[in-house]
């Protein structure tokens, strides 16, 4: 077996993170390898490393048998490397052939003009290398999503004409956007790859990952920490080897778990909004820590973005403390008294220009208002407290909040719904890229929350985080409540329940 | 593209034929030969100028410089060709140094913009009042007097009855069109306007795509003042007043999106002729000038609204 790709004693660093850590993977000719882990495990920076867009800082990268140090993904690309994104690169003004060409119209010029005719015959070949059997001339904004994936592949597949060396075809997360039946095709498609080209399938779908590769790396905490042939792995060790430790009680401060409060802070009934969710109902109780898991496009993001304002329902009642509310607009949420600590935090957490002060007290608009001017030393004073009280690590309440670490960001965000005297949080990925040990000091807020009598409503980042912290679990699966799990402490659910009901 | 969004790409030109038709209702003189040919004749230059002001939009970017730099190049063509400042008389070898002259302003447009990190408009804003500023300060506020006959008819002179300006501006056209349809350079520039990150990723030199762009909307800039120069028959730094206005209406009335990525050069004619036939048909009605701009001012607001999907912006900027 001819090794076309491999990664010898591989470490990538970033500031207070070591995101790969001593990683070898090899891939070989013809062969398809899966890559899984969970969210932070590694993956993505292995990709990066792979496609050019980071380096290296120990180690080597060696692509059909050179030493390389790649320096962006087309220089990757030049080499042989094709990245399929899961966010797709297909730009929709662009036609199909000038998709697949883009960057490279190179060869189809003549003198200086670019010759359609030929680019297009040269498209076609490339579009039948996938089975699509389209009009190259076709703009791209006209096709499905599942032929957009296709043409991305094609662009890949142009390579093998054009390089000396194997093609090597990195696909990241390639199902998560598709549906079932564009989904076996594509499998379908991998199985005809093969023939053609190495792959590397990325996915935190096992069951996938292991129908489709012959050979399976499990990364966790920048590590690859098994290796496995797809024919002798079961579901159930490779997920062991992805959580990498048994359920750990004290890591989610479980011990400090209370019983909900009778009181109701939050009630949802009949919340609807097409193609997103559908007929939500819950209520969330004072000291509740209310998990919600479901794949992407369960429409769990979608209703917490609903109840924080910034994606009106088209019908449903939404009560907070006993009195109906309207939420139609962040404000209306914020007066209602329901916080929400966004995913993109950098882009909807934190205004990274204002100091922490400011951005603690952006929410609570008229508390520090006298006579309509901004009450300088109350803002100080107050600023001050919650500082000292989450522990939040900055040189001076004047620091800037973009330029704090990602756990010191999102306590501030917390700090600014606590100050505005919020009830009710909504926790959208609460701890999504920030390190370990800030991890913990997220979720020993998220427990001090829950016992002074906040409801937190929850989506975390794993399976495991949801279980270890929530006391009670709404599995979403299509827009809709498929089942709910009770998690007290001593009894939580286990992962695979979860999942039963997600998918 | 889906039901309106299908058609939405159809709507100027409709607005053009519903126009011709409204004004030609109200006024008989309207669909005239000798008419037809002052509208194509008071569309050469503009038309000239929105050919490359259109690229930039593409890209994403915007170009304010195109009063500086037609002023600049119509003062340098009028002091070149005779006059009565000057004694040089180098005829049409003016031509070629107003698109060079033009040309440099636009690479150093896009030079500031891109290497000094500088958001388009206002690198753009700068450089278009430093060349009034020089314009002004060479002249002084005097107005340089165009003796050279030959040199006029570039604009004057007529081809099949029609003014030679409106063949230059075709031609312009045709230049500009074959840059979008069949250059690298046309490609980059839709590939950048609609995700700039992916166009980089996949190897667009997008910092070179973009020098580029600038330069040639620069060469666009420069033929138009030197159409100018010999259309009016003299140079003065105020000789461009208005033509930003109208240049940013006609791309974004023709249809090409403030955000990138979609539109085309043609769309940009259709753009130019709406406004051209507007103006003109104002002028048949006998509505004041004052009027007229006002008039032009609702028109590229109501194009923009119209053509934007406005449900999915989340933040206006």
């Amino acid at each position: 077996m001819t090794t076309v790709l491999e990664v010898r004693n591989g470490s990538k660093s970033f500031p207070g993170v070591k995101a790969l850590d001593d990683v070898s993977i090899e891939i070989a000719r013809n062969e398809v390898v899966g890559l899984i882990g969970e969210n932070g495990a590694g993956k993505s920076t292995l990709l990066k490393i792979i496609t050019g867009i980071y380096q290296l800082d120990e180690g080597e990268l060696i692509v059909n048998s050179r030493t390389l140090a790649l320096k962006s993904p087309r220089d990757a690309f030049d080499h042989g490397v094709a990245m399929v994104f899961q966010e797709q690169s297909v730009l929709p003004t662009l036609t199909i052939a000038e998709n697949i060409f883009l960057g490279r119209e190179q060869e189809f010029l003549r003198f200086g003009l670019i010759d359609r005719k030929r680019m297009n015959a040269a498209a076609r070949d490339e579009l039948a290398k996938v089975h699509l059997d389209l009009d190259p001339a076709t703009r791209t904004a006209d096709l499905t999503f599942g032929q957009r994936q296709m043409v991305e592949i094609a662009k890949a597949l142009s390579l093998d004409s054009r390089i000396e060396g194997e093609v090597i075809i990195l696909l990241d997360e390639p199902t998560s956007v598709l549906e079932q039946r564009e989904i076996d095709l594509l499998f379908a498609i991998i199985a005809d790859l093969k023939q053609r080209a190495s792959i590397l399938f990325i996915s935190h779908r096992l069951d996938e990952v292991l129908r489709v590769s012959d050979r399976v790396y499990v990364m966790r905490d920048g590590r690859v920490v098994h290796e496995v042939a797809s024919a002798d792995a079961k579901i159930h060790d490779l997920h062991q080897h992805m959580v990498g430790r048994q359920l750990d009680h004290r890591y989610y401060r479980e011990q400090r778990q209370v019983a909900a409060d009778e009181r109701v802070l939050l009630k949802v009934e009949g919340l609807t909004r097409t193609g997103a969710f559908n007929d939500i109902a819950f209520k969330l109780h004072a000291g509740e820590i209310l998990g919600i898991a479901g794949v992407v496009g369960s429409g769990r993001e979608a209703l917490a973005r609903c109840l924080a304002g910034l994606e009106p329902a088209e019908s449903g009642d939404i009560e907070v403390g006993g009195a109906s509310v309207r939420i139609a607009a962040p404000h209306q949420a914020v007066a209602a008294g329901i916080g929400f600590v966004p995913s993109e935090r950098k882009v909807e957490g934190i205004v990274a220009a204002l100091d922490v002060s400011e951005n603690m007290s952006l929410a609570a608009k008229d508390r520090f208002l006298r006579h309509g001017l901004i009450d300088f030393a109350a803002e100080r004073e107050t600023a001050t407290t919650w500082v000292r009280r989450l522990g939040v690590k900055t040189p001076s309440i004047r620091t800037p909040g973009g330029s704090l670490s990602g756990g010191n960001q999102q306590k501030v965000v917390l700090a600014k719904w606590r100050i505005a005297g919020s009830d009710v949080m909504i926790l959208d990925h609460p701890t999504r890229g920030i390190d370990v040990g800030a991890k913990e000091e997220v979720y020993e807020l998220i427990r001090d929350m829950a016992a002074e009598g906040l409801g937190i409503l929850l989506l975390a980042d794993t399976l495991e985080e949801v279980i270890g912290l929530s006391s009670r679990i709404l599995v979403m699966k299509d827009g809709r409540i498929s089942r709910t799990f009770e998690a007290p402490v001593g009894a939580k659910p286990e992962q695979i329940d979860l999942i039963e009901a997600m998918v | 593209m889906t039901g309106w969004g299908r058609y939405r790409s159809l709507a100027p030109v409709l607005v053009l034929l519903l126009l011709c038709l409204a004004i030609s209702a109200i006024n008989s003189n309207f669909l005239s030969v000798p008419n037809f040919v002052r509208l194509l004749s008071a569309a050469a230059i503009p038309m000239v100028l929105v050919m490359g002001a259109t690229f930039v939009i593409l890209m994403g970017s915007i170009d304010l410089s195109v009063e500086g730099v037609v002023a600049l190049t119509a003062v340098a063509v009028s002091m070149l060709v005779a006059n009565d400042v000057t004694s040089l008389d180098l005829g049409f070898l003016s031509l070629p140094v107003a698109l060079v002259v033009g040309g440099l302003i636009g690479f150093a447009n896009g030079f500031i913009h891109v290497r000094l990190r500088i958001p388009s408009f206002m690198a753009t804003l700068g450089i278009g009042f430093a060349c009034v500023g020089i314009a002004t300060a060479v002249l002084g506020g005097y107005t340089v007097r165009i003796s050279d006959r030959g040199f006029r008819d570039l604009t004057l002179g007529r081809v099949l009855g029609v003014p030679f300006s409106v063949w230059t501006a075709g031609l312009a056209v045709f230049v500009a069109w074959i840059i979008q349809e069949r250059t690298r350079i046309g490609r980059w520039i839709y590939a950048i306007g609609t995700d700039e990150v992916t166009a980089r990723q996949v190897g667009v030199p997008v910092e070179r795509t973009r020098i580029w762009v600038f330069t040639i909307a620069g060469l666009f800039y420069g033929l138009g003042g030197a159409m100018s120069a010999a259309q009016l028959g003299q140079g003065h730094a105020l000789i461009s007043q208005g033509r930003l206005f109208t240049t940013i209406t006609a791309v974004v009335v023709g249809g090409t999106a403030l955000s990138g990525g979609v539109g085309s050069v043609l769309n940009s004619v259709i753009g130019v002729l709406i406004v051209v036939v507007l103006t003109n048909g104002m002028v048949l009605m006998g509505i004041p000038p004052f009027v007229q701009l006002g008039v032009q001012g609702v028109l590229i607001i109501s194009a923009v609204a119209l053509a934007l999907d406005r449900t999915r912006l989340q933040v206006v900027k």
